[in-house]
């Protein structure tokens, strides 16, 4: 008997069920098929605007810090202007992403964008990110050739570039969108939900920033809801 | 190998942890800090208190329904690429997670928080077969140089002082100038992430635990503070997440509303800062992550407890709020427990893992105040379940002498109601009289457990029943 039987047989035993109800079966391929929404907080189930504001409050509550930009041709600069507020190297590291790929860098004649992974030594990173949630202030990144996960824990600064018009009220939303983009169970190797810089308070629970991944997050967000 | 659980000492790891000076300083953070963050965010979502009883539910639902919902899980890791193995005891997934690394020529392993590891003792296990293992999260890293275990399941280091941390570090860190400012607890922050950021990148293999795993996607989740977790299971060949079935949830839907309890009630964020889904190895057109993704997941005893007295308990999310909020804990941190899970939720927990007859202690460590279940983000009855192990522990005569007397007694006297009301009458009577001065005894006979610490008020010369009646007639 291999430790599968083993431990199903126990579960099964100490249900008294054999497994092969069919009410069960259908109760548990009906969650899984339909998911359905549980309690939504109020808080993130508001207007556009409110939203993005909403957005704001909570990340930087989280230590994160936001810019607001009218257009995309806007971030190459304010990615410029946040190095140079913190006096850091002008340099940054981006994956593929069509949406970064795009952006007119070469306005920004002494900064340095290179593109691939982070193996440790860059000090600031530019991501693009899947969409966000208002309620909580947290961004939502998936994993592959055009944001490397590694970008968003190696280097020291992390800026995440997101459209306004990705950034919605709840978690539920989010799921939605990647539904729709993997299709239905399918998710991307890793999606990584990031509210604010890293931090510890694992002495004497005093809140430290910069624990293992990066010490800033910046955001910028693009557009309009 | 697991750890030598000194439970059954409990009551002279406690004494030593009440005369522990240091460890009452670093204890009374606790009390402090964890209730008033967790109270504030609290406060700022109304429905928090809807979302706990959801919160239960979907625990519920998924227990009634887990051997389909482990089924469902196993298939969606399978195609994407990932491998569950299924361990029966801890033995079982030691053994797993060893085959792994010798597969792959592991020499070192990172490793992000994992109470299951712990439960498992994996660290002592690997380094006992020339893997060397390193712990990543600050906490648990510090306890590791110490040669100790957690005393708190989310703040592991959290019975430390800073000059103790300060004195571990210059111990350890040699390379470093022996005459550096490490006053500030930044400055110790960093000179950790300097060390580990090496380790980081040299590892072969990364084991997290896993907060949730998602039967609807395959998904294993983590939820760290630190980014600890994330540089574990990225940059390593293979990825191996410790779980134990109770972790399963069916859906995403259902994680939302697991994550909006979980978070607010361990450290007191809306949200931890990195919650981090994983699902399989590193895709075709990936340029980073694990090679090999391995899921263990533990039974340990757990299956035994699905439709017991007990089945509630594996609800539990490791928020640990109910430490928190424990008087007991509050006063003799998480050692004095004796094993892996300290507070209200290892009281109910221990018992079923390791025996009652070890561990007898522990649901016996409670003042029965009830904060635990008050504040728990999916509702076990704590108290309950504590007393239903004092129960099975007096019906195992597994109790000492000294207290299956002292309840036959007891119960003899209780059980006669008139020779009761005489003798206590008398009892308070004389006691009223004696204290009559002070008010107060600052010793008592046979009471000198109480009166060591705090004196004992005395009696106002009725006793309870007397001054009902008393009352009855007047109002009559």
């Amino acid at each position: 008997m291999t430790a599968r039987d083993t431990v199903l047989g126990t579960i099964r035993r100490s249900l008294g069920v054999s497994g092969s109800e069919s009410p069960r079966r259908q109760a548990v391929a009906d969650r899984l098929g339909t998911h359905p929404a549980g309690l939504v907080p109020a808080r993130g189930q508001v207007a556009p605007f409110e939203r993005i504001a909403l957005f704001i409050k909570m990340m930087e509550l989280a230590a994160g810090t936001v810019d607001l930009v009218a257009e995309a041709d806007d971030v190459p600069s304010t990615v410029a202007a946040f190095l140079r507020r913190h006096n850091l190297p002008m340099q940054v590291r981006r994956g593929d992403d069509r949406r970064l790929a795009a952006l007119p860098w070469q306005r920004e004649a002494t900064l340095d964008v290179s593109t691939g992974v982070s193996d440790g030594g860059q000090l600031a990173s530019v991501s693009h990110a899947f969409g966000a949630v208002a309620e909580t202030g947290t961004l939502v990144l998936t994993s592959g050739a055009d944001n490397p996960t590694t970008l968003n824990f190696l280097p020291d600064n992390h800026i995440v570039v997101v459209d306004a018009k990705d950034v919605a009220g709840d978690f539920e939303t989010v799921w939605r969108k990647l539904r729709e983009t993997y299709g239905a169970g399918i998710m991307p190797r890793t999606v990584n939900l990031i509210t604010g810089p890293s931090r510890s308070a694992d002495i004497e629970q005093t809140l430290i920033l910069g624990a293992h991944g990066p010490r800033r997050l910046h955001v910028i967000i693009v557009g309009e809801p | 190998m697991t750890h030598v659980a000194t439970s059954p000492r409990f009551k002279e790891n406690a004494k030593a942890a009440l005369a522990d000076r240091e460890l009452q300083n670093a204890l009374k953070f606790v009390e402090v800090n964890f209730i008033a963050r967790r109270r504030e965010v609290v406060d700022r979502l109304p429905e928090f208190d809807a979302l706990r009883d959801a919160a239960r539910d979907i625990k519920n639902h998924t227990l009634a329904h887990l051997d389909l919902y482990l089924e469902a899980y196993e298939a969606r890791v399978t195609a994407a690429g990932g491998q569950v193995h299924y361990a029966a005891t801890a033995e079982d997934a030691r053994q797993v997670v060893l085959g792994i690394c010798r597969r792959l020529g592991a020499k070192t392993v990172t490793k992000g928080k994992s109470m299951i590891g712990e439960e498992i003792a994996i660290n002592d296990f690997l380094e006992a077969n020339s893997v060397q293992p390193i712990e990543t999260d600050l906490g648990e890293y510090i306890v590791q140089l110490r040669g100790e275990i957690p005393s708190h399941i989310i703040a592991p280091a959290v019975h430390l002082t800073k000059a103790q941390v300060e004195a571990e570090f210059r111990r350890v860190h040699t390379h470093l100038p022996a005459d550096r400012n490490l006053v500030e607890p930044t400055t110790l922050l960093t000179e950790a992430r300097g060390v580990l950021r090496e380790k980081f990148l040299a590892a072969d293999v990364g084991i997290t635990g896993a907060n949730f795993l998602v039967a609807e996607t395959g998904t294993s989740i983590i939820v760290t503070n630190e980014g600890n977790g994330d540089l574990t299971q990225t940059l390593p060949k293979a990825h191996i997440v410790l779980a134990s079935i109770e972790k399963m949830v069916p859906t995403l839907e259902d994680v939302a509303t697991l994550l909006r309890v979980l978070a607010r009630s361990a450290t007191g964020q809306d949200m931890s800062v990195y919650t981090t889904l994983s699902t399989g190895p590193r895709r075709a057109d990936d340029p980073d992550g694990p090679g090999e993704y391995h899921v263990v997941i533990l039974d340990n005893g757990r299956s035994a407890m699905v439709g017991s007295a007990f089945q509630d308990m594996l609800r539990c999310i490791r928020c640990g709020a109910c430490m928190n909020h424990c008087p007991v804990y509050h006063a003799v941190g998480g050692h004095a427990y004796g094993w892996v899970y300290p507070g209200p939720m290892g009281a109910v927990l221990t018992p079923s893992l390791i025996g009652v007859d070890k561990a007898g202690h522990l649901p016996n460590a409670s003042t029965f105040c009830g904060r635990c279940e008050e504040v728990c983000p999916v509702r076990i009855p704590l108290p309950r379940m504590m007393r239903a192990w004092r129960e099975r522990e007096f019906e195992r005569h597994l109790s000492p002498a000294t207290v299956r007397s002292g309840l036959a007694f007891w119960a003899a006297f209780a059980r006669r109601p008139r020779l009761y009301g005489a003798a206590t009458g008398i009892a308070m009577r004389l006691l009223a009289l004696i204290g009559r001065g002070k008010g107060r005894f600052s010793w008592l006979p046979l009471a000198s457990g109480w009166t060591r610490f705090r004196d004992f008020p005395s009696p106002q010369g009725a006793t309870f029943q007397q001054q009902w009646r008393a009352r009855r007639r007047s109002s009559e």
